[in-house]
């Protein structure tokens, strides 16, 4: 049976009392259980994995050609397209990129102490289409197309498992290193438009998706079935629906966590060094305290 | 313990003209290097010394942070995303320091169930572990307002939820609550000004909780370390010297606990944390499910298992609180559980207790939940006022040994390699373990 927990705790609602009234429905709201998740294997998942910098450079292409025509990624500077551990374009490859960008950026006061317009520069951020929220929800019918810098680490999803199943796979996620439920999300996400079942009440202007909490939501879908970018001849990936979600949510998960490649090579380093730190020392303490096991000190 | 002869011997002429004037070389020989600690501690004793370094790590990526941070109510959460993506390691101390809060907490739980289970708080112990007490009260303070800091979605909500059960004081006298709960905020709602005085108590609270500890430290070395035995050390037989013996065994621990540490600070950094404080603070929007941190989760379970909104917050509270008095609300005069044929179901029982209160936090509060969180609430509190008073006077201990070097050593001083093997029943036991004629 399917459940749909709408129900906040009794003192989240005591809280939203106190707060102003909350803006959106609870079917937007509320999580479910009901959503449908197909899990991925990421080449950058587990305690091993790492970036596909020619994955992070398709993911790239789906976003500048789809998603940035609605969302910006205003934490991320274009400087760091070219840094070590992420897509790795040349420099001169992020100027070209953003004497084209679409979206110009605002500067100034200039000496007449007016604001202008201009093109980013490698060290701005990856500014979206909207100067601000309302001028983005005034073009998408209300609904505000999210900054994307952290979306990747900023999702999950949870499933009504009983604690036998839910307690042995927290200990196996522990183990694993896995940390991509809100990847394996969004993915999920993209993939997820259907035709609304005949009973679905579906709101104007709203699209069925079956791994969205609520199953309608406001962005239509952005990568069709044959996909929505032309890759390359060298990309070495189809050009599907599928393969294209993966990229964009590679790229996305890299945008929100642009270390990880160090992160875990450094991780290796510190755990090599402490485990073998720790065997010496405990073979230490054996030899010291065989000792005074015998006899008294 | 305290008491012992001090060893120290000023070797140089500058050592000398210190011991005469500041002798901090000869405390610190005396309490660190010489001091006799029982010699059949087992590894339930290494999380002090784990625990100090907790503090210190946190105290030394915390000044770090602080130095990136900006405790305001716009660049607050951009200034944390900053520290992670630009600052030079910003993403490992950042990350040293949210999963450092956890493994705090980690410790701090072994700590007290090793008490709990070795009856570490009974005389003449009690001050010292009521010290104790107050760091975890401390430690809790300190972590709160600490998530608060990153200002994301799950921040807001926490302080929002949490600085709002004040207000449930309105039920005693009405007004007072709501007065409260708009002085912690510093307005009518959380906003930048609660954040700033969060982040100027997130500084000073850290200080606070040193100086707890080394008053505990300081009640600690007076009493002496208690043992899985609980036996009193009688001899000098029945001890080692701390260094090199115990420091020894205590890297070996310390080293252990950073691989599970480090484990989670580079390969799972956003594990124990919620996804939904990536989302910047947002009054207007509430989580579809707002849940502490972990460490958190059982006694939010207790506060939501009870229907009335003053006494859940009571209970809260109380499920803290009621650790001041275990010493006295335990009747059995013997220390370690290890001897305790009964209570040893009920220790176990309620460590149950506590995971599955811990469970439940994280659940929402319908349905079945809130009844098995009922339950769990109910013993929790059963275990101290009813379980501690009645099973010690019921219960007959098993045959403690006659002193510590014969639980080490057994009786005619062969090895043994495992404590358990003693009790093998020779002469009367070392009389009451928990020197009741100390209360």
């Amino acid at each position: 049976m399917l459940r749909h927990t709408k129900t906040l705790s009794a003192l989240a609602v005591g809280a939203a009392i106190f707060a102003t009234p909350v803006a959106l429905t609870p079917a937007f709201a509320a999580g479910g259980y009901d959503q449908v998740i197909e899990k991925v294997d990421w080449s950058f998942g587990g305690i091993t994995g790492q970036y596909d910098k020619t994955q992070l450079r398709r993911g790239f292409q789906v976003f500048q050609n789809v998603c940035a025509s609605c969302h910006g990624l205003s934490r991320v500077a274009f400087r760091s397209l070219s840094q070590p551990g992420g897509p790795e374009f040349t420099e001169e490859g992020v100027k070209a990129l953003v004497a084209e960008w679409p979206h110009q950026v605002t500067a100034g006061p200039n000496d007449e102490g007016e604001m202008f317009q201009r093109q980013p520069l490698p060290t701005d951020p990856i500014v979206g289409p909207w100067k601000n929220e309302k001028e983005a929800r005034a073009f998408n019918n209300g609904a505000y197309p999210l900054d994307l810098s952290l979306i990747a680490r900023a999702r999950t999803y949870s499933k009504d498992e009983p604690f036998w199943v839910q307690v042995p796979n927290m200990v196996k996620h522990i183990a694993t290193g896995y940390e991509q439920k809100g990847h394996d999300y969004l993915y999920s996400l993209l993939i997820g438009y259907k035709e609304a079942p005949a009973d679905f009440n579906l709101g104007e202007g709203l699209s069925y998706n079956i791994s969205y909490p609520g199953k309608q939501i406001a962005m239509v879908q952005p990568i069709p079935e044959g996909g929505a970018v032309e890759y390359g001849e060298d990309a070495g990936a189809p050009n599907t629906m599928e393969q294209q979600s993966k990229d964009v949510v590679a790229f996305l998960a890299w945008a929100a966590d642009p270390h990880l490649n160090t992160r875990k090579a450094t991780g290796w380093q510190v755990m090599i060094y402490l485990l073998i730190t720790t065997a010496l020392l405990y073979i230490g303490k054996q030899r010291l305290w065989a000792r005074v096991k015998k006899q008294p000190a | 313990m305290a008491g012992h002869e001090s060893t120290y011997e000023a070797k140089s002429a500058t050592a000398k003209w210190w011991d005469e004037r500041l002798p901090i070389a000869r405390m610190m020989h005396d309490q660190f290097v010489d001091f006799p600690t029982p010699r059949n501690l087992n590894y339930m004793w290494t999380f002090g010394g784990i625990l100090m370094f907790c503090l210190v790590a946190q105290i030394v990526t915390g000044i770090v942070l602080a130095m990136h941070y900006n405790a305001t109510e716009v660049a607050a959460f951009s200034s944390v995303d900053n520290i992670r993506r630009n600052v030079n390691y910003g993403w490992m101390i950042q990350s040293m320091h949210a999963v450092g809060a956890s493994m705090f907490f980690v410790a701090v739980y072994l700590h007290i169930f090793r008490g709990l289970y070795y009856g570490s708080y009974k005389a003449p112990r009690e001050i010292l572990w009521m010290l104790g007490v107050f760091i975890l009260l401390a430690m809790m303070a300190a972590a709160f307002m600490g998530y608060a800091l990153p200002w994301g979605q799950m921040s807001f909500w926490g302080v929002t939820v949490i600085t709002n059960l004040f207000s449930s004081l309105d039920a005693i006298i009405p007004g007072m609550g709501t007065a409260i709960v708009t002085w912690l905020w510093g307005g009518f709602s959380v906003t930048g000004v609660t954040l700033n005085r969060f982040f100027s108590l997130h500084y000073l609270l850290p200080f606070v909780i040193f100086g707890l500890v080394i008053l505990h430290v300081w009640a600690l070395h007076v009493a002496g370390q208690n043992n899985p035995t609980g036996l009193d050390v009688k001899t000098k037989g029945d001890t080692v010297p701390m260094a090199p013996y115990a420091v020894y065994k205590d890297a070996v621990a310390l080293f252990a606990f950073l691989i599970v540490f480090a484990w989670f600070v580079f390969f799972l950094p956003d594990y124990l944390g919620h996804s939904d404080n990536f989302i910047p603070a947002d009054p207007l929007v509430t989580p579809a499910h707002i849940v502490p941190e972990w460490y958190f989760l059982p006694f939010y379970a207790i506060l939501r298992a009870v229907p009335d909104k003053l006494l859940g917050v009571i209970a809260m509270f109380a499920s803290i609180l009621i650790l001041l008095f275990i010493p006295w609300l335990d009747t059995s005069r013997v220390r370690s559980t290890k001897y305790r044929p009964m209570y040893k179901w009920f220790f176990w029982l309620f460590v149950i207790t506590c995971l599955a209160l811990g469970y439940l936090g994280a659940k929402p509060a319908e349905g079945s939940y809130v009844i098995w969180a009922q339950i769990f609430t109910f013993y929790y509190f059963a275990h101290f006022l009813l379980v501690m008073p009645i099973v010690g006077i019921l219960e007959t201990p098993d045959k403690l040994p006659n002193s510590i070097s014969e639980a080490v050593l057994g009786k005619k001083g062969e090895r043994r390699d495992r404590d358990e093997s003693f009790g093998g029943g020779l002469g009367a036991p070392a009389g009451a373990a928990a020197a009741p004629e100390k209360r």
